[in-house]
């Protein structure tokens, strides 16, 4: 009779098993995903806040996860470039490949920046279709939650009403947020900084700051001596007051130059699952307190 | 507008010309009339002015380079891609190095059937080569071709040749991690075998890979390939392959069916977020007819030996990345190594081709001797590439073969049996500018020929252009 109900129970527990599987190439979909999706989604991320999701491996657990996935979440505009194809390719899924409802590619659902006017790798690491690193406005965030959400919903139609009332519930949430973000980040509106990567253009034209340099003299080059040097001698007359790298990045440069030009270096989390950004909402709050405290406000 | 205002000019002039005496229908008629040419002018000069705009538009859509109009149409989601978006990437790679080495006129790896053939110019292949020399230099294109297919060709070009390093449709469509491959295809036998030479760690194959398949360190056939990964969050990952079978240690023999047969497994997955591995296990069955390649008989002299039979070589391999939390932009190292054994069992027909009169033919009447043939050898190497800044890395790497077991049957008392143990230990350094382009100094003490020691300098750039390549683990 134990028995009997164990299995009945195991059974009750069968469609916590059958829940849509997503692999998201970085954390912010995959927190994204279990945002909109709840316990209905089973969410693999492939790369961590401390890593560069342009310089990752196609490892074989990649392979592996890839293999079984329902929707796979890719930010697009050749961030994932060097390796996600592979991963792709070699997972003998059908269902992830591009083109095919269950490849969502977050970039198409805003508008990019730095799209540059010619491609040229004389002019470094440039990416084709506009820079990448578009979660760093939550207002792009929201606009791929809503792509995001309808397509959770076109893959698994039995849950499409949860997922759109669970879009729903985060949307409202959400734009209650950036207001309250927006009203705390208002110091911050026309203020000069120094990136390390160019890694910030949709978070400065989200806040209004200005990017009068960065440290790489190249998307993708490491920072020399020499730049560096140029870079701090432009800074007296720029008149940047702060510094930005985000966790992955090295720390020398940016505490180097945060030393020269008398400016506080500045560590944003850059993405979910960084230092104090254990959740999206956490990514901004720390993200605008950070940069506050950078302004010594 | 200027031009609008001068026909209402116009037909107000021709609306006074009219005399006053005419009927208020004609008048009617005649305003209609004129209302109707004013409306067809305005829009011949709307549309002119909108062509022109086009032709605006186009001018400036021209001097944007083709891919910006191809992203920012995706963007716009409106405007038309145009024909050439749907051009296959591609890649080339050039390579090229100053070689500096000891001049040996017939380099080969001693106690091993030369993959090569009967080759007398030892200096053939571009591996021989010394001072400055261009490597083949290679073009890949790739695309989908299709929502169930993608293709690939790799082509390696050199003097007086372009040669289809591969050549092979893929399928996306099959589900249930299964992926069909054919066509011409690098075996997935092994962990280097797929790997094209510019991605290689070091500026030449390990031994064992030149002993086992020859000048290009990899198994490639035209066939058909089947690829199994397993629904389970370790990676497990089997193949199989059939097909020609052409390639050393076979030959081609021009017959219907499967000329060989390869089976591999390889598992993987992550320790950690800093430590990721695979490993595999792999075997390879072909056949040979007529496989030559030249001797020396017990009195010096030169002689020819055919090999008919059997071939089949097991292969281990494993992979380890390690990067702290993963992040492998500023460090990481790798540790690779590999173990092959061969058995060949068959005939060996002991030839006196040039008629210089050697132990199977003493009479020099084109005599010949065939006994039985049947080897067992084995070989590994063992390679760590260490990066410890984002452009520079460090790598050293040792080779050993074991000739092992060479039964020549009665053929033992005609021709020289060596018996050597190969090795080679060799030392790099690389810088990468960036992810595209890199140099590399190696050294290597090399002792794959019995009774010299060579010591080989090489420099050596690998660059790459076009599409962002993508490279398995």
């Amino acid at each position: 009779m134990k028995l009997l109900l164990l299995v009945l129970l195991a059974i009750a527990a069968m469609p916590a098993a059958a829940a849509l599987k997503v692999f998201a190439t970085v954390p912010e979909w995959g927190a994204l995903a279990r945002e909109i999706g709840g316990d209905r989604v089973q969410v693999f991320t492939a790369t961590t806040a401390l890593q560069d999701a342009h310089h990752v491996d196609a490892r074989p657990s990649l392979i592996a996860r890839a293999r079984s996935a329902d929707l796979l979440i890719a930010t697009g505009a050749d961030l994932e470039v060097g390796w996600l194809p592979v991963v792709q390719r070699e997972s003998g899924n059908p269902r992830i490949q591009s083109g095919q409802p269950g490849y969502f590619e977050a970039a198409q659902h805003v508008r990019l920046l730095d799209v540059p006017a010619r491609l040229d790798r004389a002019d470094g690491d440039v990416h084709a279709a506009g820079n990448p690193h578009i979660q760093t406005d939550p207002r792009n965030v929201l606009a791929v939650g809503e792509g995001l959400a309808a397509r959770m919903a076109q893959l698994d139609p039995a849950n499409a009403a949860a997922y759109r009332s669970g879009h729903a519930a985060f949307a409202e949430r959400w734009r209650t947020q950036i207001k309250r973000w927006e009203a705390q980040a208002a110091p911050l509106k026309g203020v000069a900084v120094v990136s390390q990567h160019k890694a910030w253009p949709y978070l400065y034209d989200w806040l209004g700051m200005r990017e009068v340099a960065a440290l790489e003299p190249k998307p993708g080059v490491e920072p020399s001596l020499a730049h560096l040097a140029l870079v701090r001698d432009q800074a007296a007359t720029s008149r940047p007051r702060m510094v930005i790298r985000a966790a992955y990045n090295s720390a020398r440069p940016a505490e180097w130059f945060a030393k020269e030009a008398k400016v506080p270096a500045v560590v944003l989390p850059f993405t979910v699952g960084a230092p104090e950004a254990a959740d999206l909402t956490a990514l901004f709050d720390t993200t605008v307190q950070r940069l506050l405290k950078g302004l010594g406000t | 507008m200027r031009s609008t205002s001068l026909i209402v000019l116009a037909a107000c002039g021709a609306l006074a010309s009219i005399p006053a005496s005419a009927a208020d229908a004609d008048l009617n008629a005649l305003r209609e009339e004129i209302a109707q040419m004013k409306q067809a002018y305005e829009q011949r000069i709307k549309a002119l002015e909108s062509r022109l705009e086009k032709a605006e538009t186009t001018v400036v859509k021209a001097e944007a380079s083709a891919t910006q109009a191809q992203a920012s149409a995706r963007q716009a989601g409106a405007r038309p891609a145009p024909a050439n978006a749907f051009n296959p990437e591609i890649s080339l790679i050039l390579q090229g190095r100053y070689k500096d080495m000891k001049e040996v006129p017939e380099r080969t790896i001693t106690g091993f059937w030369p993959a090569a053939g009967h080759d007398h110019g030892g200096g053939a292949g571009e591996a021989n080569q010394r001072g400055f020399s261009l490597d083949h230099s290679e073009l890949a294109f790739g695309a989908n071709i299709d929502p169930w297919w993608r293709g690939q060709l790799m082509l390696g070009v050199r003097d007086d040749e372009v040669e289809v390093e591969e050549a092979w449709v893929q399928t996306l469509g099959i589900g249930h991690g299964i992926g069909l491959k054919g066509g011409r295809i690098r075996s997935g036998i092994g962990y280097l075998n797929e790997q094209h030479a510019h991605a290689w760690d070091f500026a030449d194959a390990p031994l064992m890979y030149t002993v086992m398949f020859g000048e290009h360190a990899s198994y490639a056939q035209d066939g058909v390939q089947l690829k199994w990964v397993a629904p389970t969050e370790t990676f497990i990952e089997l193949g199989a392959e059939f097909g020609r079978g052409a390639e050393f240690p076979g030959t081609d023999r021009n017959k219907n069916g499967s000329n060989n047969g390869a089976i591999f497994a390889h598992v993987g997955g992550d320790l950690d977020a800093s430590n990721n591995w695979r490993a595999g296990v792999s075997y390879l069955r072909t056949r040979a007819r007529d496989r030559e390649a030249r001797f020396e008989d017990v009195g010096g002299l030169e002689a020819q030996g055919v090999f008919d039979g059997d071939s089949r070589t097991w292969l281990a391999d494993f992979v380890w990345k390690w990067a702290p939390e993963g992040n492998a932009k500023y460090q990481n190292f790798k540790l690779q190594g590999e173990w092959f054994q061969r058995k060949e069992k068959g005939t060996l027909d002991c030839l006196d081709e040039d008629a210089v009169g050697n132990a199977c033919d003493p009479l020099a009447v084109g005599a010949s001797v065939l006994s039985d043939y049947k080897t067992r050898q084995s070989g590994w190497y063992l390679q760590g590439v260490y990066q410890f800044t984002p452009n520079w890395r460090a790598g050293v790497r040792y080779d050993r073969l074991d000739s092992g077991d060479r039964d020549f049957g009665i053929n033992a008392a005609n021709l020289v049996v060596d018996s050597y143990h190969p090795s080679r230990s060799s030392v790099m350094a690389d810088y990468s500018w960036s992810e595209f382009s890199r140099l590399r100094l190696q050294y290597a003490h090399d002792k794959s020929m019995q009774g010299i020691t060579d010591n080989q300098v090489t420099l050596q750039y690998i660059m790459s252009l076009g599409a962002h390549g993508t490279h398995k683990f």
